[in-house]
């Protein structure tokens, strides 16, 4: 199958207006379960640069790559020490913050990537979580969005894998990123990004699917369009455990 | 062996979430509580959400309720009137707590006021039982008598109603408002309320000691359910996958506990338990007033 899609992306390839360098890209898969024993996964993203011409001289070829969970809105609170314990004051909601981003780079970031491109393209964490505007009684309303890539960098949901795209003969590259287990459902949407002195030259974007399967699938599913019918399960199970466990060992004691 | 649980969203060890239903179920089987008040903040601590902890913790305690209900119906010590009477209070508290719970989570507070209902009632309880059991070993061991119930206020309000198995003739007004305000701590906190309900029903309504345990599981049989299908059908944080493997641990521990409670003398039961609810207290009271190590959390903005 894999070949087959690289053939199909070779011919697509082909039939495009000739541009001087274009992304051939491979996935080890292009949808991750979410089943009973998840607990993270892998995720080897390779592929090549196809050329007309030969390499172009006198700059280096870079290579970046990022994946971005669905974006959802959150709120980000703050503690501050009032009547003598903490509690929570200040809050401010980011409009949209990917669940998952991850961006790995064939060098640091800041010699691949101009800070132009970064803005226009929102490759690194920070640009690509979007944050219009804070209450105007929070002055610091920058801290709240680095709090936010903390905390979500400690629980390794954002990354930032910088020298760790290898390239080979400026022509294959490869790359793994990893899920963590607490991650969300949905399209994680790819990106590869070509550079050459800082400027992207070629883009290529694609989707790996994240769906809870069997079990999970069907009790979140459950929990969602029949809350009631859910309740009412996890009710009768609880009532049945209960009996269950007196009826036993009432049986074990005699 | 790690377990992705569905609704709470998290990959966690099902032999940690066994062995702590485990232990929570022999302490709640030593000392006759729902162990609710334990369970929530140990599953906070692993990392669980705590909208789905409390959750849960409803779902898990109308097992554990319904198993020990049992028991205390065959040996007939359960007050099926003051049970409802009880219970309708209960209901009618656990709705409002559920709409207090949600309020909370809309301004950011659901955290702050679960550690503090815990930080209070525990710290009350903890310390009433420990200065009260405390005088029990004393009394137990000079062979004193214990002093007959008096007669209070809850003698003369109005809209009186005999309760024969426990030998009463009081207002339903005091059953009706212990019931309302466990059932609002229970919907807050994700607890039975077995550990406020009890001593209230001894000492307020001075129901006798046989009754009181089997009556207080069998109302929170109806509160916890209750609660339990607000917090799904609301909130939809009830994990049924973390609450079975919960309650696995816990029915067995219970069992355990109760054989080794049986051993024991009743006093020293109470003192322990006593102590064990302080420690629990002080934790929490020692997270509220430390600086914490992140100021800043993030959570899911509510959809209103």
């Amino acid at each position: 199958m894999m070949r087959g899609l690289v053939l199909a992306l070779l011919t697509f390839c082909a039939t495009l207006p000739a541009r001087a360098e274009e992304v051939v890209l491979g996935l080890s898969k292009d949808e991750v379960a979410i089943t009973a024993s998840f607990n993270g996964s892998d995720i080897l993203i390779f592929g090549a640069v196809l050329r007309e011409e030969p390499i172009p001289s006198g700059s280096q070829l870079g290579v970046v790559i990022t994946v971005a969970g669905p974006s959802t809105p959150v709120t980000v609170r703050r503690k501050e020490r009032r009547y003598g314990i903490w509690i929570n004051t200040d809050a401010v909601d980011v409009d949209r913050a990917p669940s998952y981003y991850a961006v790995a780079s064939s060098g640091p970031l800041r010699e691949v990537l101009s800070n132009i491109e970064d803005l226009r393209y929102r490759i690194t964490v920070p640009r690509a979580i979007r944050s219009v505007g804070a209450p105007m009684t929070i002055l610091d309303s920058a801290a709240f969005t680095r709090a936010l890539i903390r905390i979500r960098g400690n629980m390794g949901l954002y990354q930032v894998l910088e020298e760790n795209v290898v390239v080979d003969q400026q022509t294959l590259f490869r790359t793994s990123i990893q899920l963590p287990s607490a991650v969300t459902e949905g399209g994680y949407v790819t990106r590869i990004f070509l550079t050459r002195n800082g400027k992207v030259v070629s883009q290529y974007q694609t989707t790996i699917e994240v769906r809870k399967v069997g079990l999970e699938r069907w009790l979140f599913a459950l929990s969602r369009n029949q809350p009631l019918l859910y309740g009412l399960m996890s009710i009768a199970i609880a009532i049945a455990a209960g009996w269950g466990a007196s009826a036993g060992f009432a049986l074990l004691r005699r | 062996m790690q377990i992705y649980l569905p609704i709470a969203e998290v990959s966690v060890n099902a032999f940690l979430l066994l062995g702590l239903g485990g232990l929570v179920g022999l302490l709640s089987g030593m000392f006759g509580v729902g162990g609710g008040f334990l369970m929530t903040p140990l599953l906070f601590f692993i990392g669980i959400p705590p909208a789905v902890a409390v959750a849960t913790g409803a779902n898990q305690i109308v097992a554990s309720s319904f198993s020990g209900v049992l028991a205390h119906f065959r040996r007939r010590t359960v007050d099926l009137r003051m049970g409802t009477v009880l219970l309708i209070g209960g209901l009618i508290g656990a709705a409002a707590g559920v709409a207090v719970f949600n309020y909370l989570r809309s301004i950011g507070q659901v955290d702050l006021m679960v550690r503090l209902c815990y930080v209070v009632f525990l710290g009350i309880i903890g310390t009433l039982m420990f200065v009260e059991s405390l005088a029990a070993l004393r009394r137990s061991s000079s062979g004193a008598k214990p002093k007959r119930k008096k007669h209070g206020l809850v003698h003369k309000m109005p809209f009186k109603m005999r309760f024969r198995v426990s030998g009463l003739y009081i207002s339903v007004i005091p059953p009706l408002l212990v019931g309302l305000s466990v059932g609002v701590l229970a919907a807050i906190m994700g607890v039975g309320g077995g550990f406020i309900m009890v001593p209230a029903m001894i000492y307020i309504l001075g129901m006798p000691t046989k009754v009181v345990i089997g009556t207080s599981l069998f109302q929170i049989i109806f509160v916890a359910a209750f609660t339990t299908m607000l917090h799904a059908t609301t909130n939809y944080t009830v994990d049924v996958v973390l609450a079975v493997l919960l309650l696995v641990g816990g029915v067995v521990g219970a069992q355990i506990g109760t054989n080794i409670g049986l051993r024991m003398k009743a006093e020293q039961l109470r003192v322990l338990l006593a102590l064990l609810v302080m420690i629990v207290c002080g934790k929490l009271a020692l997270e509220l007033l430390l600086e914490p190590s992140e100021l800043y959390s993030v959570a899911p903005p509510v959809n209103q």
